[in-house]
């Protein structure tokens, strides 16, 4: 697409979340890597698995794959235009379009068909530079009958001013399973537009849990997964923790496009002090297939605001959706419950705000133990 | 150990305890008893400091001390603990997470709670949310597996034996049994009396409407009862 063209989107306001100057932002070289940052989203600094990267600001500062069948490299060793903007279009709206004019970096998995990756691919992305835009751009790809699990946890130094757009592409082949985890810890001054779209062919699997822990000024993100193969799936569940002042609008759309394809959406948004939560899901039925979102909110907070928004859109007679969705407050009485055991009250609603948080992914167990961290990290135990 | 002096409670706006005076001595093993609605777990929240129940006036003085004001966790810290007679069912905390937490704080081994657990016949509840799905006799399992954690110097039982069946009445008054050591003191509720035969009761009283008529030797009152009914405690003229 041209320069041109790109640049003119700029200054068009995105569909979703409150609206940012991108212009005020600009790619900087790393700064500083915090490691102490990273741990505290569960990111293992010295983490020897069988694929690696991380990034600071804009610059790759590791990246490694030490396992046959897996390549872990950056966007720009990959240089592939064919696996690019292939589900995401740049001009989609200023956020990618300043992704596709500034961006740098990005890490790419591929696994070649039939390879079984263990243990998860573990990559970070850390901005440390005061004003700064980082714009990765992320993909993945399993090939035919492979499977692969990625954590990633994106993190930012405190009092640090920046915005983050990720752009991420997942190619989920044939028979193939994507385990994703992200954990994002960001800070009050932080605003933050990944961009994500998945493919998964026939008898494909593709599990997706997002867990944001920490306070944020705005956070706009709503992947899209298209099911294009008989029987391929989708799971796509996230935690949301509102703090502070934080404006958060998550949403996660599937459509199915293939008959016998299954998904399955659910979201866990905690608002807390003055935060603003929307939760969208969206499951479009082109072929014959079942879908089910589950959105569930927790108010802590007089001052916060939680609105839900499930959509349910069906152009085939045999399809079956339902959603399912509840807003509320703690019980007293489960936290008495709690507290008559000899549980201190703040300990009590910590947990009972975990257990809330609590969802039923089908990850790895290394990765089910990243998310109950994070999750304890959340609910502030 | 526990002296409740004029204790008057109101609930949802009503009277549910009328000058209820109760003195346990430490190791003391009561027996309440009672019909239905009668205030025995309104006393037993009472004394636990459920924010629900208002204490218009009287005290409960606990090893000398005045405890009226205490929270819920300060109770249980100090030695009380209760098992619910209905206890909430809490999705996403699991069995295993409150016990560790307790016997963490406890410092008690978890292997032997869980050896316990065995016994009870509810090791597969640990990972369960708290009383989620749960049977009624599990619930009251749960709730002893975590009083066992707990090991509290005045032991609140509340209808343990409502809703538990024959066979698992025995696992449950054998731990109970357990709990109740030689210098445990204990209140247990029932209004079927079924679990009078695992529990050496020093004394039994006996409560209607909100206030506690009549205490006595244990055994007799209850074959009282059994013969009677509690009608027979309505009219009967006797009272502390």
């Amino acid at each position: 697409m041209q320069k041109s063209y790109l640049m003119s989107i700029l200054d068009k306001k995105a569909p979703y979340g409150i609206d940012i100057d991108v212009k005020k932002f600009i790619p900087a070289e790393a700064l500083k890597l915090d490691e102490e940052r990273l741990k505290e989203i569960g990111i293992d600094p010295d983490y020897s698995g069988p694929g690696t990267y991380y990034q600071v600001d804009s610059s790759v500062v590791k990246r490694a794959s030490n396992v046959s069948g897996l390549k872990v490299t950056s966007f720009e060793e990959l240089n592939d235009p064919e696996l690019s903007w292939k589900l995401i279009s740049p001009d989609q709206d200023k956020y990618t379009a300043a992704a596709a004019l500034y961006g740098k970096g990005g890490y790419v998995v591929v696994v070649d068909e039939g390879v079984k990756v263990e243990k998860p691919v573990q990559t970070c992305l850390f901005m440390s530079a005061p004003g700064s835009l980082q714009a990765p751009h992320n993909i993945i790809i399993a090939k035919d009958n492979s499977e692969v699990s990625v954590f990633t946890g994106c993190t930012i130094m405190k009092e640090v001013v920046g915005l983050h757009v990720g752009i991420t592409e997942f190619y989920v082949g044939r028979n193939a399973r994507v385990n994703f985890l992200m954990i994002h810890s960001w800070n009050p001054d932080a605003h933050v537009r990944p961009r994500t779209a998945a493919i998964v062919e026939e008898g494909g699997q593709f599990v997706y849990h997002y867990v944001n822990i920490s306070p944020v000024s705005s956070l706009q993100t709503y992947p899209k997964v298209r099911l294009v193969g008989r029987n391929a799936r989708a799971h796509l569940s996230s935690v949301i923790v509102g703090k502070g002042n934080s404006n958060v609008d998550v949403g996660s759309e599937v459509s199915l496009e293939a008959p016998g394809t299954r998904a399955e959406i659910i979201s866990r948004n905690v608002a807390m002090d003055r935060s603003t939560i929307f939760a969208r899901a969206r499951i479009i039925a082109r072929a014959e297939g079942r879908g089910h979102t589950e959105c569930m909110g927790l108010m802590l907070s007089e001052e916060a605001n939680i609105v839900t928004i499930p959509e349910l859109e069906s152009s085939v007679k045999e399809a079956e959706l339902t959603h399912e969705a509840a807003v509320g407050k703690l019980k007293e009485e489960e936290i008495y419950y709690l507290t008559s055991k000899g549980i201190e009250r703040r300990d009590a609603i910590s947990m009972l705000v975990r257990g809330f948080m609590r969802v039923d992914v089908e990850l790895p167990p290394v990765l089910r133990k990243q998310v109950e961290f994070a999750t304890a990290m959340a609910a502030g135990l | 150990m526990l002296e409740i002096r004029d204790l008057t409670v109101e609930a949802s706006g009503r009277i549910i305890l009328d000058s209820v005076k109760l003195t346990v001595r430490d190791g003391e093993k009561v027996l309440l008893l009672g019909p239905n609605g009668s205030g025995k777990s309104s006393l037993m929240q009472t004394i636990m400091g459920n924010p629900s129940y208002k204490i218009l006036s009287g005290s409960i003085m606990f090893n000398g001390r005045d405890i009226t004001g205490l929270s819920p966790e300060e109770r249980a810290r100090i030695g009380i603990g209760l098992i619910f007679q209905i206890p909430p069912k809490v999705k996403g905390v699991r069995l295993m997470d409150l016990i560790e937490r307790i016997a963490k704080m406890r410092g008690i081994d978890l292997d032997e709670i869980r050896r316990k657990a065995e016994e009870l016949r509810i090791s597969h509840l640990l990972e369960r949310d708290l009383n989620v799905g749960f049977s009624g006799g599990e619930m009251k399992k749960a709730e002893l597996l975590i009083m066992l954690s707990q090991r509290p110097k005045l032991a609140l039982i509340d209808e343990i034996d409502s809703g538990v069946d024959v066979e698992s009445m025995e696992h449950v008054g054998s731990s109970l049994n357990g709990i109740l050591s030689s210098d445990t003191s204990a209140i247990v509720v029932t209004h079927t009396g079924y679990i009078s035969k695992y529990i050496n009761a020093d004394i039994a009283y006996v409560m209607l409407n909100g206030r506690i008529v009549c205490s006595g030797d244990p055994n007799s009152i209850l074959d009282n009862i059994r013969r009677e009914g509690f009608e027979a405690c309505m009219s009967c003229k006797r009272a502390i």
